[in-house]
Formats: structure tokens, C-alpha cells, sequence
């Protein structure tokens, strides 16, 4: 059974000017110590995926249907209280978007990553703050900066501040959303190295969330491409980068700056559909290359592309339809 | 003057130049530190940069945040005054006319428009233009696409009337291929994708004909599958309007693509300049070379691989700057000379320029 099932998930938001269909019949499974990427570009509903799986999807949101499976128990049923004392920060945390102000000016670091521990722990004040300096140390900052204040501190050890508390409760799984984007790229590699050590180290599932496709090469073993509110590829790192088989995937990755590569600019034309009104059929028709008629009318199903699952209709009859 | 350009930018026509420029923002005192008598600290954003554009090139400045790349490009083109260090520019022939009238200082052909005022001042900002990074928040959401537009011609006193203004204004989005102008005219920029956006911004840039382009981080803020769009634009608008640009990114991949000349910026300085290909391929500042490792590879093969970047911690903060060479220590090279003296510039290259006491030794 693997850790982490996510089946048919859809999580909306019922706004005044309509529902916007954030997170649309999303599937995907997560293995222990593995990493998974999602990849989208702002308005895909990454984050927002991100948020129902620690299920903090802010009003007006929420999860519509599927299952959450973790461990085979569907944490989409369970009940706020059981969700905060077992499932959030426990087995499942998570890493925020914009994590340099993710921290409480007012309050040292040391008491921030207590305070996580207090929550779940019968332990006493002295035992946490031990453990939060061993947290400390454990993502590279001198354990005795408990005490300092969060502005003592640079961004790049913010953020590492930010991934230790993520850990206070050795979670099985550390959701991290867009974790470098604010960060200079010595500091993101120096960030990219802790956290691939913590995986190799703890054996700890990472999911992590983000639009540039260069930084998931460096951390994930998997791959799902999200676009619209669609999963529309997943598959194993290495197969998603040398061979896609979406055209949006295809897109994207032609569309990353190299160095030493070509010199050509290449992009995919149109923008982004509204999710409040999806275009029908394959969300990505419209600015898609290859677009047929029944890329118009009907959604694609997920066909198995080698070791890749696609939801478009180029690979119909090419392959067999898969999960 | 001549002799240096001939010998460094051989045919390249320089159409601005910077010398020696620092920019200084003085910090509030505190109580006891004005009771104490002690001198206001500076934050030292620009210190000491020399800088060519180079007419109908992509000069890149790449660097941290913090480093002081928007606060130069910015300088370059007026909009901050700089501390001390001149700023030389080779305008069009009107403008020179008019700068040779009112008797601003003069080296050949090139004008010193570092203390430009009135008048002039307005003029050159017809061709002095910048497009800023946030499409979101430098378009005046409770303005229309074609009141953001006709602004710059009605403070110019551009146009006769309002028709032939907005005249300017259809060119100006068909120009930027935003088509059908007149669709566009009307909307404000909430209704359009940050895309759209960024091109209304290139066209408020070019409305005035503009010469020189500052490009402050355009595409950063955009999502990856259009940025190339914009890119692309950008690039054929400079060949079609002959446009020379001053393109500020942090990103390196982006440089190494669209740039001709790159400048490395680090705490304030320029450490390593010269043609994008040599700079990529054969970098010789220690910095350089860090900053390359660094930028994560699109290829999962490596992904086992801690790899270890040579330089150590952060950007020291631009109030204490280090002293000798500012990079001193974080850089693995450092040795005794560094921490006392500031390098010079040595030649490494074909216009390839670095500021590192290593070239020395090398020598």
C-alpha cells in the first residue's frame, strides 16, 4: 500500500462570480521517501492541491470529492479535531509559499518550533526547545539561535527555519510550496542540498510544489504536470524529461532558459484559461499544437505512454488506457 | 576618450557610458547614535561602477538581490541621482542640438546628463525609458489601456488632438502585438493576463521613442511557458526601433540567451564583464563561476548528487561592506591581499574584464 493515495480528488471554491474548479479530479500515489514534484504555472491549482492534502484549503474553498488516502485511512473524512491532533504537522506537513514571512516577528524562533512540538507532545517546555535546537542543527543553523528573533536571521536561514519546524514531528511527508522562490540561487541550492539530504537521511516523502521545472529536476523522483485544474502527465523524473508526452508538458520543457543550449526562444502560445470557465473538452485545446475535434468536445482519459500516464488524445489507440 | 572605446568596444557604437558611479542612501540615526555624535551610515547600493551600453546591443546586469542592479539601472537612465560619478550619453541629433544650446558639458560626442534639469531633463526622459518588473503593480489599475497609454504623449504635449493621440496609442499596442488594438483601448489592466500587462509597460516605454531601454526583471514574474513571448518581443522591437537595452535579471539562464554583454554585480560592483558567450563559458571571477554551479540543471540524472557550491553564506549586508575585495569572505580562494586591498580590473579576455587579485598571480 503506499503512503499517500490520492484518488479522484476536486477541491472548489464557491466564489460570488462563480465556482472555480481549482483542483479537478486529481489522482496520484506517493511511496515512502519518495519525492514528487508538481509543476504548474500560477492558476494551475498546485498550491491549492497542496493545501487539501493538510487540509487547510481556505474559504471560500473546499474539498468536493475524493479521497485523501494516507495509509489507507481517508483523511478527507475525518474531523477537524482528529485531523489537527493526528494527521497536520504529525504525519503531513507543510512548508509555505513565501516562508520568509511565515514566521512570527514577535517571538523567538526556538519558542515558534516548540510551540508545534507542545501542541502534539506531553513534553515539558525545556525537552521541546531541546528538540528545537537539535531541529536547528539538523538544517545547518548553530542551535543556539533559539533564542534569536526571527529578523537576526538571513532569508535563506528563515527558510531553513521554516523546514525545521516542518520537521519538529518528524512527519512522513513535508509538503513544500514554491520553497526557494524568494531566495537567491546559492541560497536555493544551498535549501535544494538540505533538503535533499533530509530525504536521503530520514527517508521522508517530499512533495513539492512549484512552476520552475529546472528545480524539480534537482529533487523529484516523480513528476505530475498540472495545468488548469488537471493533472494532464505524471510519471518517473526521468521519462517526463527526456521524454514527454503532453504537448503542454513538451511546451514547458522546450521553454526552459539553458545555458550552453540553444540560443532560440520557444513558448506556448494564448494564456491560461479562466477556471471559473474551462474551456470544454482538453482544458489545453486551445493553445495546444495538435488540437483534433474531440480535443474539443471530450475530455481525455489518461493513456499509458511508456511509463508515462497522459490525458490526451493523441496516444488514443496508440496505448492502453490507463488509470 | 576615443582611444579607450577604440580599444576595448572596437565597432561597437557606445550611446551611453558610466563612470565611477555611486549611489549612497544615508540611513536614519538612531537616538543614541545622534547623541553619540556618530556619522550617519550609508547604505553604499552603487559603488564605484563603470558601465558601456553599447547601441543596439542587450547589455545584461545579473546579480543577487541586494546587489544594487536596480538601483544602477535606474541611476542610468536618471530616476535616482547618483552620489558622485558621471553619466555620458550620445542622444539624438534634436536633443544634442537643444543640449548643445543650453550648454550642457561635453566630451565629443557625448553629453554629461548626470546634473540634466528642466527641459532637458523632460526630453531625454522621452528617450531614456524603463519598463518595470511587476506588470501588476505598475499599471494604475483605475486607469484604462489607453488612458496609460496617452499620459506620457499628454505630458509630452504630443498630438494635436485627443484622436490623434489615440491614433499613437493603436500604433503603440499594434506595435506590441496586442490585436486588435481597439479591443483593447477600453479595458483596464485587471482584465488582462500578466503578459498582456508587461506588453502595455514595453509600450508605455516606446510610446515616447524611446532609445534606450532599462528592463528591470520584465519576464520574472510571468509564467515560464510565456516569458519567451515577451522575450522574443522585446528582442524584435529592438531590431525594428534600433533600441539599445540595459536588461536587470537574476536570472543567468535568461542572460546567457538573450544578452550580448553580460555584467556579474556583487555588493555594489561590477566584478566581471564582457561578451555573454566568453562570460558563460569561460568565467573567470570566483563569484562568476559559484553563480553558475548554482543555477539549478533541467536534467534529473544528477539529482542524487548533493552538489556542493564553493561559496559560502549570503550577500554580507551593503552597510558593512567587507573590506579590500568585497567577496573576500565568502570566496574559497581568498588569500592575504584580499582582505586589505580592493583589485583592480584585469583584462582576462576579448573585452573580458575581472576583478580578482588571482589574474594577478596568474600573470
Amino acid at each position: 500500500m503506499p503512503l499517500l493515495e490520492v484518488k479522484g480528488l476536486k477541491t472548489y471554491f464557491f466564489t460570488l462570480r462563480g465556482v472555480v474548479k481549482a483542483v479537478d479530479e486529481v489522482s496520484f500515489t506517493l511511496e515512502r521517501g519518495e519525492s514528487l514534484a508538481i509543476v504548474g504555472e500560477s492558476g494551475s491549482g498546485k498550491s491549492t492541491l497542496g493545501y487539501s492534502l493538510i487540509r487547510l484549503v481556505p474559504p471560500p474553498g473546499r474539498i468536493v470529492e475524493g479521497e485523501i488516502l494516507l495509509d489507507g485511512t481517508d483523511i478527507t473524512k475525518l474531523p477537524e479535531d482528529r485531523i489537527r491532533r493526528e494527521i497536520r504537522w504529525k504525519r503531513i506537513s507543510m512548508v509555505f509559499q513565501g516562508a520568509l514571512n511565515a514566521l512570527n516577528p514577535v517571538k523567538r524562533v526556538g519558542d515558534q518550533i516548540a510551540d508545534a512540538i507542545l501542541a502534539h507532545e506531553n513534553v515539558t517546555k525545556k525537552e521541546a526547545l531541546e528538540r528545537a535546537g537539535e531541529l536547528l542543527k539538523a538544517v545547518g543553523i548553530d542551535p543556539r539561535r533559539i533564542n534569536n528573533y526571527p529578523h537576526e536571521f538571513s532569508g535563506g536561514m528563515k527558510q531553513r527555519v521554516v523546514i525545521a519546524m516542518a520537521l519538529a514531528l518528524n512527519p512522513d511527508i513535508v509538503i513544500a510550496d514554491e520553497p526557494t522562490t524568494a531566495l537567491d540561487v546559492v541560497v536555493q541550492a544551498q535549501i535544494l542540498n538540505l533538503l535533499k539530504k533530509l530525504k536521503q537521511e530520514r527517508k521522508m516523502s517530499i512533495i513539492l510544489i512549484t512552476h520552475d521545472l529546472s528545480l524539480v529536476a534537482e529533487l523529484a523522483d516523480k513528476v505530475a504536470i498540472m495545468y488548469a485544474g488537471k493533472m494532464v502527465e505524471i510519471g518517473p523524473s526521468d521519462d517526463i524529461y527526456t521524454e514527454p508526452s503532453h504537448p503542454y508538458t513538451k511546451g514547458l520543457m522546450a521553454s526552459i532558459p539553458r545555458i550552453g543550449g540553444k540560443k532560440e526562444l520557444y513558448w506556448i502560445p494564448g494564456n491560461p484559461p479562466d477556471l471559473r470557465s474551462p474551456p470544454p473538452g482538453c482544458r489545453f485545446h486551445p493553445r495546444c499544437p495538435y488540437a483534433m475535434d474531440i480535443c474539443k468536445v471530450k475530455e481525455p482519459p489518461y493513456f499509458k505512454v511508456g511509463n508515462l500516464l497522459t490525458a490526451c488524445w493523441l496516444y488514443e489507440g496508440k496505448s492502453k488506457e490507463g488509470g | 576618450m576615443s582611444e579607450y572605446f577604440d580599444k576595448v568596444w572596437g565597432s561597437e557604437d557606445i550611446v551611453l557610458y558610466a563612470k565611477d558611479l555611486r549611489v549612497y542612501f544615508s540611513l536614519a540615526r538612531s537616538l543614541t547614535e545622534i547623541i553619540t555624535f556618530k556619522k550617519a551610515r550609508n547604505v553604499r547600493a552603487v559603488d564605484g561602477v563603470d558601465l558601456y551600453l553599447p547601441r543596439n546591443k542587450v547589455t545584461c546586469l545579473v546579480g543577487e538581490s541586494g546587489c544594487g542592479k536596480t538601483t544602477l539601472g535606474r541611476t542610468i537612465i536618471g530616476l535616482i541621482k547618483p552620489t558622485t560619478g558621471r553619466i555620458f550619453y550620445k542622444p539624438s541629433k534634436s536633443l544634442g542640438e537643444l543640449m548643445e544650446s543650453a550648454g550642457l558639458p561635453r566630451k565629443g560626442d557625448y553629453f554629461d546628463i548626470t546634473d540634466a534639469r528642466g527641459e532637458i531633463y523632460k526630453l531625454l526622459r522621452r528617450e531614456l525609458q524603463i519598463v518595470f518588473q511587476d506588470p501588476y503593480g505598475s499599471l494604475n489599475p483605475r486607469m484604462t489601456i489607453k488612458e496609460i497609454l496617452e499620459e506620457p504623449l499628454i505630458i509630452h504635449k504630443i498630438g494635436e488632438s485627443e484622436s490623434e493621440r489615440v491614433e499613437m496609442v493603436i500604433k503603440a499596442l499594434q506595435d506590441v502585438k496586442l490585436t486588435p488594438p481597439e479591443e483593447f483601448l477600453h479595458l483596464y489592466p485587471f482584465q488582462l493576463s500578466g503578459g498582456q500587462r508587461q506588453r502595455v509597460n514595453i509600450a508605455r516605454a516606446l510610446i515616447l521613442g524611446a532609445r534606450i531601454v532599462v528592463a528591470d526583471e520584465p519576464v520574472s514574474m510571468l509564467d515560464v511557458s510565456i516569458r519567451a513571448e515577451i522575450l522574443k518581443l522585446m528582442l524584435d522591437l529592438k531590431e525594428t526601433r534600433d533600441l539599445t537595452y540595459l536588461f536587470i535579471t537574476h536570472d543567468l539562464a535568461v542572460a546567457s540567451i538573450i544578452c550580448d554583454y553580460i555584467n556579474i554585480m556583487y555588493l555594489g560592483k561590477i566584478v566581471e564583464s564582457g561578451p555573454t558567450d566568453e562570460v558563460i563559458r569561460n568565467p573567470k571571477h570566483p563569484y562568476t563561476q559559484a553563480l553558475l554551479i548554482a543555477v539549478p540543471a533541467p536534467d534529473p540524472k544528477g539529482r542524487w548528487h548533493i552538489k556542493e557550491v564553493p561559496i559560502k553564506g549570503e550577500v554580507p549586508s551593503a552597510i558593512n561592506i567587507p573590506p579590500g575585495c568585497r567577496f573576500h569572505p565568502r570566496c574559497p580562494y581568498a588569500f592575504d591581499k584580499c582582505t586589505m586591498q580592493e583589485p583592480p580590473y584585469f583584462e582576462v579576455g576579448y573585452k573580458h574584464h575581472s576583478q580578482c587579485w588571482l589574474h594577478e598571480i596568474k600573470k
